[in-house]
Formats: C-alpha cells, sequence, structure tokens
C-alpha cells in the first residue's frame, strides 16, 4: 500500500517537467541545432537544402560588404545608443537617491514609461518629430536660428536612431541604479559627512565602489540588447524597402538578418549571422551571470516578494 | 596622523548653510523636472497628434494644443486597419502568454524546489543553457518550424515556446525554495490530498509573489513584441498592435492623424497599469532580470 503510494509520487516530478522537456526539445534544443544546420548550407526554405560547409560564413566575413556595414553600424549604436546612456542614467539615479529629492517613486516611473511602451509606437512618435518640414526638432532648430536638418541623410540616420534608443533606456537603468544606491548602507555616508568629505570624494570612494556589480550588470544587459536591435532602426529607416536608409546607415546586423530572411529567403546566410552574433552573447551573458551572484537579488525586490523568500529561511528536501 | 593619510577628506564644513542646501535642492529638482518633461512630452504630443485632422498636423508652427478630431481619426483608423480584431489578437496572445506561462512555470518550479528525483540536475542546466541562449539564434529555424506546424498567423507561435521557458521556472524553483516547507506538504499529504493537489494548492498562493513578477515581465513582452510576430504573423488580420502599427505606418495611403490614434490607443494600457501599479511594476522587472542573468 504505502509502496505504491512513493511509487505514484515518484513520476509526479516528470509529470509536472514534462511540458518544459517536450517544449524544450522541440522550440530551444531542436531549433538550435537546426539553425546549426541550416548554416552549413544554400537553402531557401522551400528547395532542396545544399551542404556548402562554412561557405556561408566565409562569404559573410570576407565579400559581404552588407555584413560588415551593419556590424559598424551596430557597434555605433551599441556605444551611442546603448552605453552612452549610462553617463545620464548613473547621475540621475544619484540625484534622486539625494536625501533633499522628494517624490522619488514619481520621478523613477515617470522615466520608466518610455521603457515600458513599445518600441513601434514610440518610434512612429519620434519619425514625426525628425520630420524635416513638420517635424517638431526641426521647428526647434529654426526658432534658435538653425538650419531645418533631413533625418533621413546617411549621416543623420545612426544619430536619430540613438536618440531613441537612448530616451527609450535611460529610465530602466535609473531604475536598476536607484535600486542598487539603495542598498548602500547609509551609515557609510553619515560617516564620511561627518568627516567632511566633498561629494566627489563620497561618490569616488563609496558610491561607485559598491555600485561596481550592478554598473557591471547594466552595461552587460546593455551591450546584450544592443548586439540584437531591430525595432528602432527597422521602423526609424522605414522597413524592409529601405535596407536602413540611405547609405544603409540604420542597417544593423538583426534588421539584416530579418532582411535576409524575408526579402532574400538566404536561410543559410542569415543563421550563420545569428551564430556569429549569439556566440558573443552567450559569452557575455555567462561572464555576466558569474559577476551577478555577487548583487543579492533581494535588493531589487519589492516588498511583498521579499517576504515570502524570507519567510522560512530553512531549505528542506521532501524526503521521497 | 590620522590626518596625513587621508587629506583630501577634510574640508571646512562651509558647504552645510541653508543657502547653499536650498540651493542645491532647486538645481536638482530642475534637472530631474527637465528630464521628467523630455519623457513625458511625447506622450502628451501623441495625444494632440490624435485628436487633429491630419491636414492641421502639418502646420508650421507645429500644433501644441488638442484639436477636435478625436472621433474622425478614430474612424479612420477603424477603416484602414483591422484595428479592433489587432487590439484583440494582442489582447489574446498577452493573457494566453501570461496564463500558461504561469501555470507551467509554478508546477515546474515547486517539483524542482521541493522534490528530489533522478535528472534533476540535468533539468536544472538545461534551464540554465536556455538562460545564455540568446532568443535571436532561434528566431529563423522557429519560422520554419511553425510552417511545418502550419501556426503561421495563429495565436500558437506566439505563446506556446515560452509557455514554460526557463527563466520562469528559475524564478519560481526560487520562491518555493524558501516559501514551502516540508512540513506544510506533510501535513497536506495527512490531509489526505494527492501529489498533484498540493503542487496546485500549494504552489499558487504561496508562489504568488513570483507570479506577480513572471505575470508582468510576461504580459508586457507579449505586449510590446516586434520581431517576432513581424514574420509569424504577416496577414493584416493576424497582426498585434505592433505589427498592425508598422503596416500602417508604412501604408502609402495612410492617414497620419489615424496612425497617431492608432500609437496612443496601443500605448494607453501599460501606461495607464504603470501609473497605477508603478514602483510594483518597475521593482518586479528588475528582480526578473537580475534573477534571470
Amino acid at each position: 500500500m504505502l509502496s505504491k503510494q512513493i511509487q505514484k509520487r515518484n513520476i509526479v516530478p516528470y509529470v509536472c517537467l514534462a511540458p518544459f522537456i517536450i517544449l524544450f526539445l522541440v522550440f530551444y534544443l531542436f531549433p538550435f541545432i537546426f539553425s546549426f544546420v541550416i548554416s552549413l548550407t544554400k537553402w531557401r526554405g522551400t528547395d532542396k537544402m545544399q551542404f556548402v560547409g562554412m561557405n556561408n560564413y566565409t562569404f559573410m566575413l570576407t565579400e559581404d560588404s552588407y555584413f560588415w556595414k551593419s556590424v559598424g553600424n551596430t557597434l555605433w549604436l551599441l556605444i551611442f545608443g546603448y552605453l552612452t546612456q549610462h553617463l545620464i542614467a548613473l547621475p540621475l539615479a544619484i540625484i534622486i537617491n539625494n536625501r533633499l529629492i522628494k517624490g522619488k517613486t514619481l520621478f523613477k516611473t515617470i522615466y520608466f514609461i518610455p521603457y515600458i511602451t513599445g518600441s513601434v509606437a514610440i518610434s512612429i512618435v519620434w519619425g514625426h518629430f525628425y520630420n524635416e518640414n513638420f517635424g517638431i526638432i526641426n521647428y526647434f532648430l529654426e526658432l534658435m536660428g538653425l538650419d531645418r536638418l533631413n533625418f533621413f541623410e546617411a549621416a543623420l540616420v545612426p544619430i536619430k536612431i540613438a536618440i531613441v534608443v537612448a530616451w527609450r533606456n535611460i529610465g530602466w537603468n535609473v531604475a536598476l541604479y536607484l535600486a542598487g544606491l539603495q542598498a548602500i548602507p547609509k551609515e557609510l555616508y553619515e560617516a564620511v559627512s561627518l568627516e567632511g568629505a566633498s561629494t566627489y570624494y563620497t561618490h569616488t570612494r563609496i558610491t561607485l565602489p559598491l555600485l561596481l556589480p550592478v554598473i557591471f550588470f547594466a552595461v552587460t544587459m546593455s551591450i546584450i540588447g544592443g548586439l540584437q536591435a531591430f525595432d528602432e532602426p527597422f521602423m526609424l529607416t522605414g522597413g524592409f524597402g529601405f535596407m536602413g536608409g540611405s547609405g544603409n546607415t540604420g542597417f544593423t546586423l538583426a534588421f539584416y538578418v530579418m532582411w535576409l530572411l524575408q526579402r532574400r529567403s538566404n536561410l543559410g546566410g542569415g543563421t550563420a549571422i545569428t551564430w556569429m552574433v549569439s556566440l558573443f552573447v552567450m559569452l557575455l551573458a555567462f561572464i555576466n551571470s558569474r559577476i551577478t551572484r555577487i548583487i543579492d537579488p533581494g535588493t531589487f525586490e519589492h516588498k511583498t516578494v521579499k517576504k515570502t523568500v524570507n519567510k522560512n529561511k530553512v531549505t528542506e528536501v521532501l524526503p521521497l | 596622523m590620522k590626518k596625513k593619510l587621508i587629506p583630501t577628506v577634510y574640508r571646512p564644513r562651509e558647504d552645510k548653510s541653508f543657502l547653499s542646501v536650498i540651493g542645491k535642492a532647486i538645481l536638482f529638482y530642475a534637472i530631474l523636472i527637465a528630464f521628467a518633461l523630455l519623457f513625458i512630452f511625447p506622450f502628451y504630443y501623441v495625444i494632440v497628434l490624435a485628436t487633429r485632422r491630419y491636414n492641421t498636423i502639418f502646420d508650421n508652427p507645429p500644433p501644441f494644443l488638442f484639436g477636435g478630431a478625436f472621433l474622425v481619426n478614430l474612424q479612420t483608423l477603424l477603416r484602414q486597419i483591422p484595428f479592433i480584431q489587432n487590439f484583440t489578437n494582442s489582447v489574446v496572445i498577452a493573457i494566453l502568454a501570461t496564463g500558461t506561462k504561469i501555470f507551467f512555470c509554478t508546477i515546474a518550479g515547486f517539483v524542482l524546489a521541493k522534490y528530489r528525483f533522478k535528472g534533476r540536475n540535468l533539468i536544472l542546466a538545461l534551464i540554465l543553457f536556455t538562460l545564455t541562449m540568446p532568443k535571436f539564434i532561434l528566431i529563423i529555424p522557429l519560422f520554419r518550424v511553425m510552417i511545418s506546424l502550419n501556426w503561421i498567423n495563429t495565436y500558437f507561435p506566439m505563446f506556446v515556446p515560452n509557455m514554460a521557458d526557463g527563466l520562469g521556472i528559475f524564478l519560481m524553483t526560487q520562491i518555493f525554495e524558501n516559501s514551502v516547507t516540508a512540513g506544510m506538504i506533510d501535513s497536506a499529504r495527512i490531509d489526505g490530498m494527492n501529489e498533484y493537489q498540493i503542487i496546485l494548492r500549494l504552489g499558487f498562493p504561496l508562489g504568488a509573489a513570483g507570479l506577480f513578477v513572471l505575470g508582468t515581465i510576461s504580459f508586457i513582452n507579449s505586449w510590446n513584441d516586434f520581431m517576432y510576430a513581424l514574420i509569424m504573423l504577416p496577414n493584416h488580420s493576424a497582426h498585434t498592435l505592433p505589427v498592425a502599427l508598422n503596416s500602417l505606418n508604412i501604408m502609402a495611403e495612410g492617414d497620419f492623424g489615424a496612425l497617431m490614434m492608432g500609437s496612443m490607443l496601443s500605448m494607453a494600457p501599460l501606461i495607464i497599469v504603470i501609473i497605477i501599479f508603478g514602483k510594483r511594476i518597475i521593482s518586479n522587472m528588475l528582480a526578473g532580470s537580475i534573477r534571470g542573468a
């Protein structure tokens, strides 16, 4: 009787994990392997696969000018759209965290709104701001006595994309840094304040070193996001038809992959690029996960989550 | 001696006077409010444009105040794209994605946290593997898989692959490791519940905090997803909101007021939700991303 019950219990975990296992095999592991197989072939999706070895990779790396163009564009956007914004987000978080400021949550929420609303609608609105004749940005430029700018010019396309990306992501980083700052013990600041330390000294000797893991996490997440940037470049340059605008200056790697898939049915080339990018992303994610272990996730959690997690700090194992 | 070690620390405390504190506060508030306006202005402006006829949108100077063409723009929007259908698609997909994810991640997280069985370590390793793997690498093969399953233009590709995703299970495992004790499970067994009842009856209430985190992230990601929906839902009637807005945007005869109306309506639900639950949603999303890394 009892042994029968225990036998029945033994299959419970497998029943509950079956959905994960099946979905993992069908929608993760198979596509993962399949994508590598595709990258070694010439395939349009409907015809017979033709094995070409590493040709897709060597073609991309040596002959394809679009590939290198999009690598350059992606890196440019990564630096000026995804990374430079941290230089604004961190000081903003430090200011919000200052004890003189009331309404910390209000500011944090307002800054967060652009991040939470979808990139497509945002890009449409910003696209209108950039309009040469009717756009609000050009209106203000004219008011200041400057010339109107045509934001579809090759040199300006990356800049306009970077501005939208930064505008959208600053709030996320502010919230992240703010949570990190609030986890720093107040006593440390009180101690140096009694000694009469300058603001600069306080921040370089206390804030930055203690915030370093959070900064590392935030920057790595930005790099991972930046390498796969698609929405804003796609929306602000008019979609697949324009290939990133004049001079292809808005053509990022993810955009190029999607273009190869949708417009050229070149699955081999597309997957070859995703593999090259993803190996890099996986390496970053791995390093990130090692370093982020230092951060206590508790500091980022809402008090209800914290309560549940800390209620019973004993990890017990069921005897089966 | 002590002074020599850290000479730069010692400063006369002159900047503690009342006036300089006020000045500092004014400066700080000015910076914060300037940025707040920068972040809010586009949302104000999209409402302005959504209430104006397309011919006044292109005025110089540009319009800064509300117009009276709200209903006209709405009608044009409904005529140009199947907007109600698209909105429904977005809502249904977001609810399906969130609901199924909550269910499958809860039961999987519960057994991973509270049972010891053969293959547990393997499953944990697989979960970590899915966490580091970028979704980007899967998009082309998944597109082929969905074509062979005949799932293009249906709701399935939008939620089935992520029903039991690694991040969710990982999160729930961590929650259950601390919120459920062996004693609770034992007493439930004595009460005569079978294992599945235990998992459902204990898992949902005791994992509630984690479920909110998971639900928030899942709903927002699903609502905003663009790249994936763009290739999986090519038909106009199957579009979700972002894809529908994109096709309206590149439509040659697209009406500008209608486009702004569509953008506004697609942003509105999330903005309303974040205004009400702001603090909670932000910390939920931060916690999710930190745990997922």
